[in-house]
This record gives structure tokens, C-alpha cells and sequence, in this order.
């Protein structure tokens, strides 16, 4: 309940915070609204000499179109993604996955930045995104760079992200025509984590042809990741109930599964299957203008 | 009860709420003294070890450090953790207060800091070093017992803590007269209590008075006052035990911990005032926990579902150490083996188990769900086994209305009881018939539904002497000051169930005066009487008797002197809206202040008559009361991923009178969802290596709102005779008659799985594989 | 090292030097002395902590001070301060709870009443899941939570009656 003492540093811009984070390296943790790493400083099982919070940073939470595509600031807390207006009506996958995180405080208080950047195996976003084919915008010094969500989410706890590097926005392009998408999760019930969290994204072509598939995993294995066995069973076939069954069980293809006290290996196999199976049946609805 | 009642059955809004809404009420850890210092403890990683060397001099050279000990230095200062349950040649299994040289479960305390704030302690905590020889951890309770097992006490020569038995009736002659013998293992998995406020203390001692004050967040304080005493070998009269705000007990809190008495050493040590705050952590770690037993049990029947006889082998995992009731708690479970039937010959064998894990103790229903939960079962299997409505076999062994007081060949008598009735109710209210038409419907649709029946009794209002190791009676003190007001001091130490106001309801209605008139006063030693304390669904049903005979006593005496000041009959006199008057001249009347006064100015005392107006009354119960209710659920099972939702809940309970019906309803609400707690979420699971890995909140999941339906419950009213209010108790009425009924639902609906019983807690994957099973013998 | 921090509680200026380390709620408590705010767990799971931080309600158990600093905080003690009430007695959140028997201990209570006011802000007529939704931040282990969700809707029917 007691963290070790740390040094305490809040940058005004982002330019002072990047440098900050350069000069102080691994000996530095950046803390937004702090629901990933202030359970682990209480706990004890991180211990920075220095904390850089760039949760006073101005101008970083916000959603907001540009380019023709959806804009997230990295300090934009689930609350504020859950309850957007543009979200719902331009990417209502993020809206649904963020209701889905945690409670009403840590919703109120955690940030979409700080999520991804932790890459918690069992966080919720990381499969949204990946189902998004979002990218993520990462700042250092020398710039900005925007990094393909599939090359994101590298192993537990580890990110793409260099040293030097802080997470500045997330970057989604909005909902077409005759898409639809769908977050189905299985809570860790202690935790409210996911056991299994499936984020599907589905287009329909001419004929009820799937055109665009994208599934996103969270929970099953060391960091999520995009289900292309699911996705390649998927594309150019007539969607039915059957043919997302079928293709769901691809959905733990390659994947050595975690096992724990909450579900054994073999378990989140099987949910993962169930669970993707239900988010495409969503999804599909969704395509059809179905709620 | 009076017939006709202004106060008493009402349900009158809680007096405590007031300070508790608005943030104005203190727990222990809202407790600030001048010069306060906190004490934090160094826990053993390990669950079985041997203490090398400690070396602590780089924590007592920390910033803010006033002191670091072990348990070397406290060995000829504070005794042993004390154990009140005394069961025939039983192992001697002490605990002392810090780790002496070697450490027998994960989370045992081995050094204490003493800092200026809680932070340096914190910090100075991690900067002791200590050397750990580290042992073969025994973790299982069935492999403890195998030869060859490594032994946690070195003067044991295994680690069987004790066996016990009981038998009444012919068992032998049962199962050779049975058509069938039904058998099955039952496990009844370990909990962890999780009141939401941890443990915590203050101590403070003042030398001059000799006078060390305690504050903790505990169910008895004057128990833990007397114990205290012994462990720091103190006069009596030189420790106060106060019990602030308590934020939930459930048990946990009913004993005397190491850092009770630590504390109070500290304090005493160092002459400044000490708090520790126990952590969440912590206390999963070293909060007892309840339940772990394993049961085995055999059930003789005959064809038309006649009960002969039941056998039960039990386990009961009792952890590392007797805390104050570990080993007395299994034993309940014997007691209480008949459930709510008649079971003419009953055998109970009994061993508990020493293992490298936290003690268990009395979790609300201490012993009693474990009983409920395998009669219920059996009932069941029974049921099953017969092909037979579990309705149908319960009422086929009711005992008959006739036979009560009912006495049950494991020697306890029941008091009153009208089973039929509440199951009755239970029934209608659910429309059992017509849920077991859906059920039927939603089987052909493929869906997996069942329900479940739960016909229970408990022992309560423990309890008479005789069978309570530091005495079952309870004590109130009445003291009607000179200006009405009344002080109702209660021996019992409530901490939520509400008795500042079902007491004060008690003493209006007795005396004619407000509730608001009535100031009930708990939890201080050093005023109220003593007195044993709250647990047991107790604090009505004895603390609540004692304070109705308190209050008697001063009625007869305000009659006295009424009718004497008045010239009227005492014997006819009527207390109502502060007045007492004779019934045959109402309008002839005089005011309660004005009878009270005369006491206390004792110009006109009747002859004989000692001035002021108070008494003390110990009530000494002649026998347990046994409350009993019939619930009915409903659950529905994803055949997908096996998850169990429960869908409606139907509580039907007898807790004979009621002081005010919204407490009970409180009480059997969160009675029932700390049950569907144990039934579907809880576990306390410690690895191999004896680590509780459930140890925190983010792994032991416990019922949230959202987890569940609207639940429906209803009363029926069988007084008891045990005491002269009726009452029986309902504290502990929906952790033990709830937990079989959503069992019994959850095997219900995977029998057409070929399940005949799962194991709690009902986990969804558990739930998944079995219905993988089932189908996949099916095809 | 310790950093200054500057927040308004219950309508009361606080300038303190604390260690950056410090936790709101151990600041609110031992700092302030507003000891209402209750600690349950130290993994952000229990929500017996939770306050409002500029409206919103948090688990101040996983805020530290100083990020709280600049910040508008209301905790349980000045709860009766917020509208629809602003200082006349009872929040009708705190009236419910009392009217319904919506606590026994007490311990979880102050968060329990937090949430629930956020909840009706953003949500006047909330249905029972919907109640029971949010308040799934907050555990209580007495009341089985029948009635507090019975408080709740207490409150939600109150608020409506006096706003109009």
C-alpha cells in the first residue's frame, strides 16, 4: 500500500517531458492517470527513482476528426473514449471496449495511453486497436513517428515503443459503410480483466460477402495480438453463424495460451473460440445496421 | 413480546447511520493520539522455514525507526496466542506472537518496526535481513496425515491435530436395514473472510494509572481485555479494550491475535502511543480463514426415501496454528449433522490437520454451513438416487410438529420449529411447479437450467455455558439517569447489526418512552459490564435478552414507586408516551421523568425502596436456539463457457420474533450473497510451495452487485421458547442456508450431464469441463 | 524530497508540502484529518476511497497527492455541500441509504454514497442494473447490496421531486 519514495517530476510540455524522459532512461517511469503502474508502485513491485507525470500536459486528451481520420490523445481517459459522441457514431468499438474496462473510478481516472503503453496481457484496448488497424502516434525527441498497431504489442509488457519514447495519440480510421464491430469479453472475475477479450471488425461486400475482416485478441497469450487464421477463414465467404464458428476456431492458431489460477490453457482455447465466434456474430449484426 | 407494540417489530431506520453516512463515525484507524507512532510487520515469504538469523540493524538505523524486534526479544515477554477450545488429547500447536525460530505459514509475522510515520516503517520493514533455512512446506490435509510426511512441530510425531467423534443411534444396525447407501465426497472449500475494514490497533499506555488502553477493530473486547492481560501479564484492571467503529467482522474478529498484544507491548515499551493497520495483504495472509473441510459422507436409505443413518468422515485443514476457537469449529459440524431431519443414527468421525497454512476459525456460520451443506446434498443425491423431487425427500424426514423440542441423535435439542411451513412458503412464492415445467421446456431448447432446494436449521444464540468455552450467558446494564435518559449497556459488541437501534426499540417499548430516549453503549470495557460479545447470531437472542430482563427489573421498579407516588396497584400499571398510568384510570397519570427523579432525589421511596434507577441482568441461556428457513434458486448455465448466472433467489426464514424486520432483511440479504460468494466465486488456493496465491483482491473475487438478481424473501414466525423475547437469531442464516440451495441448483441443472455433484466453487471452467464430459460421453 | 501541492477540499483551500510518494488518501486522511474516506484494499479494487476529483469519482488510493494538486475534491464530509441540498442537511444519496437500511458496518458506505452521486449526475433515472453497474467499483461485504440499490432509488426519485 506504501510505495518506495521516487523523485517526482511533472513537465509542463511535452518537449520538457520528452526530454526528461531521455535524460533519466530506465530509471524513470511515466505515469497519465497512473491505474497501470500505481498498483505496481504500491505493491512495491516497481520501484523508479523517478516518476515523470505527464498527466498535466495540455492539449493530449482529446478526440477529435483529422485528416479523415479519428485523432485520441494519448491522456484521454476510457470515460471520456466510452462517452464520446464522435466515437460512437464514427468508431464505436473503442466506446463499447472502454465500457468494459475496470469500474467507474478507474474508467474516470485511467488513460488510453497509459493502457497501451503498459500492454497489460489482459488489457482491454490493446484489441480493439489491433481490430482498428489503429496507429499509434509515439513522440521522442527527434520527432514523431506513427507505429502500424500490428507491430505494437511485442511480448508482456513490452511495446514497440523505444526508450525515449512516450505515447502521444492513437489514430483510427472511422467506421465505412456496411461495417460493424464488436468487443465480446470474458471478465477475470476478481480483476475485471479479460480472460479472453475478442475485438472483431467486419465489412460486407455485395452479396453478404465479407470483404474486410479484422480480430483482435486480448488475455490469451503474453501480449495481444490480430487472429489471421480467423481472418483469412473469413474473407470473400458469405457470413453465416456456421462460417464464424468455424473460422473462430482458428482464433488461438500459433498461440501458446497463458495458464493461471483463473483459467488453464486449454480453457482460454476454447473461450477464445466462443468469445470471437460471439464478437463476429455482433459485428455481423452491426454490418446489417442490427443493434 | 407484548401482544400489541408501539416500537418493537417496526422497522424503525437505524440510530447508528447518521455518523456512518456522513463520514463522521471513527474506526480504529481514524484514531490520531498525540506522539502516535506505527508499527509494521516483516511477514515470512516462506510457508515452512527455519530462522537462520535475523539481522535488523540496518532498519533500526532507518530514518524515523524508534524500534525493531523480533521474536527473540519477545519470547519471556508476551505469551503465546491463546486457544479457548480444549478438545480431548488434542496437540498443543501455539502460536507466539512473532516467529521464534522457525516459521510455519506464509505471511507469519517474524520482526516488528516501530516509526514515526507509517511510511519509515514501511520503508524500514524491507531493510531487515533475515536468514531462512527453508523446509518442505506440508500443504494438503491429506497428505499431511500420510506416513512419511514432513511434521511441522518437532515434538509431534505427525500432524493429526486431534481426532473426535460422535455417534447417537444404531448406525450399524441403519446401514445393514438400508435399500441403498448413497455416498459422496464433498469438499467445502477455504474462504477468507474479507470484512471490508482490516484489523487494526492503537495502544496506549499511561504509566502513572497503570493503564494501557486498546483499541481494536474486534468482536469481543472484553474476551480480548482479559487475554490481553495474560499475554502482557497485566492486572486485569489495568487494561481497557475499546472497540471503535468496526467495519465487519463475519468471525474474522472474533479472536485474540498476536498484534493485539504486540501492540500493546509496544505502546507500553516505548511509552508513546503505537498504531498498526493491518494491509490487505495481510490480511489474507494472517486474518483467519474459515471452512476447508473435506467430508465424506454415507447415506443409508430406504427405497421410499426414509433417512436410516448418515456417516460422515471428516477433514478439517485447521492451518498451522490454533488461533482462539480452530479447533473447536469442525466440531460444530457434528452437532449439527442432522440438518432438519430426522436421522435416527448419526456417526461423525472427525480429524483435524495441522498444515503450513493460516489457522481457520469461525467464519460466519463457524462449522454450520459445512453441516447444512452435506445434509443438504445428501438430501439431494438422495433425491437423485431415487429418481425421486427433492421436495418430496425432505418432507418425507421432517421431524413431526409433535416431536418438538426435537433431540437429535448428536445431542443438541431443537426448540421450536415449523419446517413444513417455510419450505411451504419458500415453494409458493417461487412457483416451484411451474419452474419445474420451465426447467423441462428449457432442457428441450438446450438449454441448462436448474433448481435448487434448501431446507435448513441452524444453532444459534450461543449459547448456553455449558457449551461455550468462556461462557455463553450475555450482561446489560440499564442505568436510567435523573433526567430519563437511559443508558442500555450491552455486553454484546455489535459492529453493523444494528442493535444501537433494535435495543433502544427494546427499551421504548418497555419502558413507554422514544428510541431516541434510549442510548445504546457498546464496546468499552471500562463501561459497559462484561460480557462475552457478538458472533454466534448471538446479540439479540442473549445480549438482547439480558438487556430485556435489565429493563424488566427497572419497570417493576418505576412501577413500584409509580404506583406508590399515584396510590394505584404497581401490578396494574401501563408504560406508554412517557407516562404511566393505571389501566382501569388512563387519565389518572404520571410522567416517566417524574418517577425517574423521585428515584434519584429519594425524598418519597417507598419503604425498603434504594434510591436511583439502575440493573444489571446476565442472561444465561437453557439451550441454543435453532432458526430455520427454506430458500429456493434459480440458475442458468452458458453452455458455452459454463459460466452460472443466477436468476432469481427465493428466502423463506423462521428467526422466531423480529425487533425490526429491516435489520433482519439486511442481515439475510448479505448473509445470502456472502453464500453465493463461496458458492460461485471464492477460494483461498495456496500453491505447492504453500503460497496463498488468491492474496489479494485483484485474485479473490467476491460478490459484486452487479453478480446479482433481485432476491425475494419472506418470513414465517416460530418463537422460540428458549428465551422470554422469542427471538432465535439471523446472522448467519443466509451463509448457511443459501450456500446448498445454489448447489444443489447448480447440480441440478448439469444433470442431464451425468453430473450427481460439483465441487464449489462453481468456477466457470470447472462448470465447462464437466458439461464437456457429459456431452462427450453422451455422443 | 517532497513537492508542494495546492487542492480546494469540500470547498476549503490546502496548501501542503508532501513526499511526491504520498497517496490522496492517506493525505486526505493523515494530512487533513478528513477521515471518512476509508481504505479497503490497496489494489484499487475495493473503491472504499473513492472521492470526487473535479467531479469525477476516483479511487484515491491510486492518486497520488501531488497529482491531485490544482484539483477540486469532494469527500464524504462535504457531501452535504453539493447540490441539490448545498449546505441544508442530508445529500438525498446519504437520506437513502439511511431510509433503506442501505448500510451495516458502515465502511464501505462513504464510497458507495461517492459513486452513487456521480451516477445520478450523469444518469437521474437509472434502471437497477444500471445502479448496480455502477457501484461494481465499490464492494460490500454486509448488505448483499438489495438495499442499497433500494437507496439509490430512493435518492434518483428525491432528486427528481426537487428539481422540479
Amino acid at each position: 500500500m506504501i510505495p518506495a519514495p521516487f523523485e517526482y517530476v511533472a513537465p509542463k510540455t511535452l518537449d520538457e517531458a520528452l526530454r526528461l524522459v531521455d535524460r533519466h532512461g530506465d530509471e524513470a517511469k511515466i505515469i497519465a492517470g497512473g491505474h497501470s503502474l500505481l498498483p505496481l508502485i504500491k505493491l512495491r513491485l516497481a520501484q523508479p527513482r523517478y516518476v515523470i507525470d505527464i498527466g498535466r500536459l495540455h492539449g493530449m486528451s482529446y478526440i477529435r476528426e483529422e485528416g479523415g481520420q479519428i485523432a485520441i490523445g494519448a491522456l484521454t481517459t476510457h470515460a471520456d473514449v466510452e462517452r464520446s459522441p464522435l466515437l460512437r457514431s464514427k468508431c464505436p468499438l473503442l466506446c463499447e471496449t472502454a465500457a468494459s474496462i475496470g469500474d467507474v473510478q478507474v474508467r474516470n481516472r485511467g488513460t488510453i495511453g497509459g493502457s497501451l503503453a503498459h500492454a497489460d496481457p489482459a488489457a482491454d484496448y490493446p484489441a480493439a486497436v489491433l481490430a482498428l488497424d489503429a496507429g499509434i502516434v509515439a513522440a521522442s525527441t527527434s520527432g514523431t513517428r506513427t507505429i502500424a498497431v500490428t507491430e505494437f504489442f511485442v511480448d508482456m509488457l513490452t511495446t514497440a515503443l523505444r526508450p525515449g519514447e512516450i505515447l502521444s495519440q492513437i489514430r483510427v480510421a472511422p467506421l465505412t459503410e456496411r461495417t460493424g464491430t464488436a468487443y465480446e469479453k470474458m471478465h477475470q472475475p476478481a480483476s475485471g480483466f479479460a480472460i479472453v477479450g475478442a475485438a472483431a471488425r467486419l465489412k460486407l461486400g455485395p452479396g453478404g460477402k465479407i470483404e474486410e475482416a479484422a480480430v483482435g485478441i486480448t488475455g490469451l497469450g503474453p501480449n495481444a495480438y490480430r487472429a489471421s487464421g480467423v481472418e483469412s477463414a473469413l474473407l470473400g465467404k458469405k457470413a453465416s453463424e456456421k462460417l464464424f464458428s468455424e473460422a473462430a476456431n482458428f482464433a488461438s492458431q500459433g498461440i501458446d495460451p497463458l495458464s493461471d489460477l483463473h483459467a488453464s490453457a486449454e480453457y482460454r482455447r476454447e473461450m477464445a473460440a466462443v468469445y470471437v465466434g460471439r464478437a463476429l456474430g455482433r459485428a455481423y449484426a452491426r454490418a446489417q445496421g442490427k443493434p | 413480546m407484548p401482544a400489541a407494540t408501539r416500537y418493537l417489530g417496526k422497522a424503525m431506520k437505524r440510530k447508528e447511520d447518521p455518523r456512518l453516512i456522513q463520514g463522521l463515525a471513527h474506526y480504529v484507524d481514524d484514531l490520531v493520539l498525540p506522539h502516535l507512532q506505527y508499527a509494521a510487520i516483516l511477514r515470512s515469504p516462506y510457508a515452512h522455514a527455519k530462522i537462520r538469523s535475523i539481522d535488523v540493524s540496518k532498519a533500526q538505523a532507518a530514518p524515523g525507526v524508534s524500534l525493531v524486534l523480533t521474536g527473540a526479544d519477545l519470547r519471556d515477554r508476551i505469551g503465546m496466542v491463546p486457544c479457548a477450545a480444549q478438545i480431548p488429547d488434542m496437540k498443543s500447536a501455539p502460536r507466539p506472537v512473532l516467529a521464534l525460530d522457525r516459521v510455519r505459514f506464509a505471511g507469519e509475522g517474524v520482526a516488528v518496526v516501530v516509526a514515526t510515520s507509517r511510511y519509515a516503517a514501511r520503508d524500514a520493514v524491507d531493510l531487515i535481513e533475515v536468514d531462512y533455512d527453508p523446509l518442505t512446506p506440508v500443504v494438503d490435509p491429506e497428505k499431511a496425515i500420510q506416513k512419511g510426511s514432513p511434521v511441522l512441530y518437532d515434538d509431534h510425531k505427525d500432524n493429526i491435530a486431534y481426532r473426535w467423534e460422535l455417534e447417537g443411534g444404531d448406525v450399524k444396525a441403519a446401514f445393514k436395514n438400508a435399500d441403498k447407501v448413497v455416498k459422496q465426497r464433498l469438499l467445502n472449500q477455504r474462504l477468507i473472510p474479507v470484512a471490508m475494514e482490516t484489523r487494526g490497533v492503537v495502544a496506549e499506555y499511561k504509566p502513572g494509572e497503570r493503564q494501557l488502553t486498546v483499541w481494536s477493530s474486534t468482536q469481543i473486547p472484553h474476551l480480548l481485555r482479559t487475554q490481553i492481560a495474560a499475554m502482557l501479564d497485566l492486572p486485569e484492571y489495568s487494561v481497557r479494550v475499546i472497540t471503535p467503529e468496526v467495519g465487519g467482522g463475519f468471525g474474522s474478529k472474533l479472536n485474540v491475535y498476536a498484534e493485539e498484544a504486540l501492540t500493546g507491548y509496544l505502546a507500553m515499551r516505548l511509552g508513546v502511543p503505537v498504531k498498526w493497520i493491518e494491509s490487505r495483504r495481510e490480511n489474507f495472509q494472517t486474518t483467519i480463514h474459515g471452512r476447508d473441510q473435506i467430508d465424506d459422507i454415507e447415506v443409508a436409505i430406504k427405497k421410499d426415501g426414509t433417512i436410516l443413518g448418515l456417516r460422515v468422515r471428516a477433514i478439517a485443514d485447521l492451518g498451522a496454528y490454533y488461533q482462539l476457537l480452530t479447533p473447536l469449529i469442525p466440531t460444530l459440524t457434528g452437532l449439527m449433522a442432522s440438518g432438519c431431519y430426522k436421522i435416527p443414527a448419526i456417526r461423525v468421525e472427525l480429524t483435524g490437520v495441522l498444515t503450513n497454512k493460516m489457522s481457520t476459525d469461525a467464519y460466519r456460520g463457524a462449522g454450520r454451513p459445512e453441516a447444512t451443506y452435506l445434509v443438504e446434498r445428501a438430501l439431494d443425491l438422495v433425491a437423485a438416487e431415487l429418481k425421486k423431487d427433492p421436495v418430496e425427500v425432505r418432507r418425507k424426514n421432517f421431524p413431526k410438529l409433535a416431536e418438538f423440542p426435537y433431540a437429535t441423535p448428536t445431542g443438541v435439542i431443537y426448540d421450536s420449529a415449523n419446517y413444513p411451513r417455510s419450505l411451504d412458503l419458500a415453494l409458493k412464492l417461487s412457483g416451484y411447479a411451474k419452474l419445474r415445467r420451465e426447467q423441462a421446456k428449457a432442457r428441450k431448447q438446450g438449454r441448462v437450467m436448474g433448481v435448487g432446494i434448501s431446507t435448513y436449521v441452524e444453532i444459534c444464540a450461543m449459547g448456553p455455558s455449558s457449551a461455550m468455552p468462556a461462557g455463553g450467558w450475555e450482561s446489560a446494564t440499564v442505568r436510567i439517569e435523573p433526567s430519563g435518559m437511559v443508558n442500555l449497556m450491552t455486553g454484546a459488541s455489535p459492529h453493523g447489526q444494528g442493535q444501537e437501534t433494535s435495543f433502544a426499540q427494546l427499551g421504548a417499548e418497555i419502558l413507554g418512552i422514544e428510541p431516541g430516549d434510549v442510548n445504546v453503549i457498546h464496546g468499552d470495557t471500562a463501561i459497559v459490564p462484561y460480557g462475552i460479545g457478538t458472533f454466534g447470531s448471538r446479540g439479540t437472542a442473549v445480549g438482547g435478552t439480558a438487556a430485556y430482563m435489565a429493563l424488566m427489573k427497572l419497570r417493576t421498579k418505576l412501577a413500584t414507586l409509580a404506583g406508590f407516588l399515584m396510590e394505584e396497584d404497581p401490578s396494574k400499571l401501563v408504560f406508554d408516551k412517557m407516562k404511566i398510568f393505571s389501566k382501569a384510570h388512563p387519565k389518572k397519570s404520571i410522567g416517566f421523568g417524574e418517577v425517574v427523579a423521585a428515584a434519584y432525589t429519594a425524598k418519597t421511596l417507598p419503604p425498603g425502596m434504594e434510591p436511583g434507577m439502575d440493573a444489571t441482568s446476565f442472561f444465561e441461556p437453557s439451550n441454543f436456539t435453532f432458526p430455520f428457513g427454506a430458500h429456493v434458486c434459480v440458475v442458468e448455465i452458458d453452455k458455452e463457457t459454463g459460466d452460472v448466472r443466477l436468476l432469481k433467489y427465493i428466502a423463506v426464514d423462521d428467526c422466531g420474533n423480529v425487533l425490526n424486520p429491516l435489520l433482519v432483511d439486511g442481515q439475510v440479504h448479505g448473509g445470502i450473497v456472502q453464500s453465493f460468494g463461496q458458492a460461485m466465486l471464492e477460494e483461498a488456493v495456496y500453491d505447492e510451495q504453500g503460497q496463498l496465491i488468491t492474496g489479494e483482491l485483484t485474485d479473490y473475487a467476491i460478490p459484486r452487485a452487479a453478480d446479482l438478481p433481485w432476491l425475494e424473501t419472506d418470513r414465517t414466525v416460530t418463537p422460540s421458547p428458549v428465551n422470554p423475547m422469542g427471538v432465535k437469531g439471523v446472522g448467519e442464516a443466509g451463509t448457511i442456508g443459501a450456500t446448498p440451495a445454489l448447489a444443489n441448483a447448480v447440480a441440478d441443472a448439469l444433470a442431464p450431464f451425468g453430473v450427481r455433484h460439483v465441487d464449489m466453487p462453481f468456477k466457470r471452467e470447472r462448470i465447462w469441463k464437466l458439461m464437456q464430459k457429459g456431452t462427450r460421453r453422451a455422443k | 524530497m517532497s513537492a508542494e501541492i495546492q487542492v480546494r477540499v469540500n470547498g476549503k483551500s490546502y496548501q501542503s508540502q508532501v513526499e511526491p510518494r504520498l497517496l490522496l488518501v492517506h493525505y486526505l486522511r493523515d494530512v487533513l484529518g478528513l477521515t471518512g474516506t476509508h481504505v479497503g484494499c490497496e489494489t484499487s479494487i475495493c473503491g472504499a476511497c473513492t472521492v470526487l476529483l473535479d467531479g469525477r469519482a476516483v479511487k484515491s488510493c491510486t492518486v497520488l497527492a501531488v497529482q491531485a494538486s490544482g484539483s477540486e475534491i469532494t469527500t464524504i464530509e462535504g457531501v452535504s455541500a453539493l447540490p441539490p441540498v448545498n449546505g441544508s442537511g442530508l445529500h438525498p444519496v446519504q437520506e437513502g441509504f439511511w431510509e433503506k437500511h442501505g448500510l451495516q458496518c458502515g465502511f464501505c458506505t462513504p464510497g458507495m454514497i461517492l459513486s452513487s452521486i456521480e451516477l445520478l449526475r450523469d444518469n437521474p433515472s437509472p434502471s437497477r442494473p444500471e445502479i448496480r453497474q455502477a457501484i461494481s467499483g465499490n464492494l460490500c461485504r454486509c448488505t448483499g447490496y438489495q438495499h442499497i440499490v433500494m437507496a439509490v432509488e430512493y435518492a434518483a426519485k428525491k432528486m427528481k421531486s426537487k428539481k422540479r
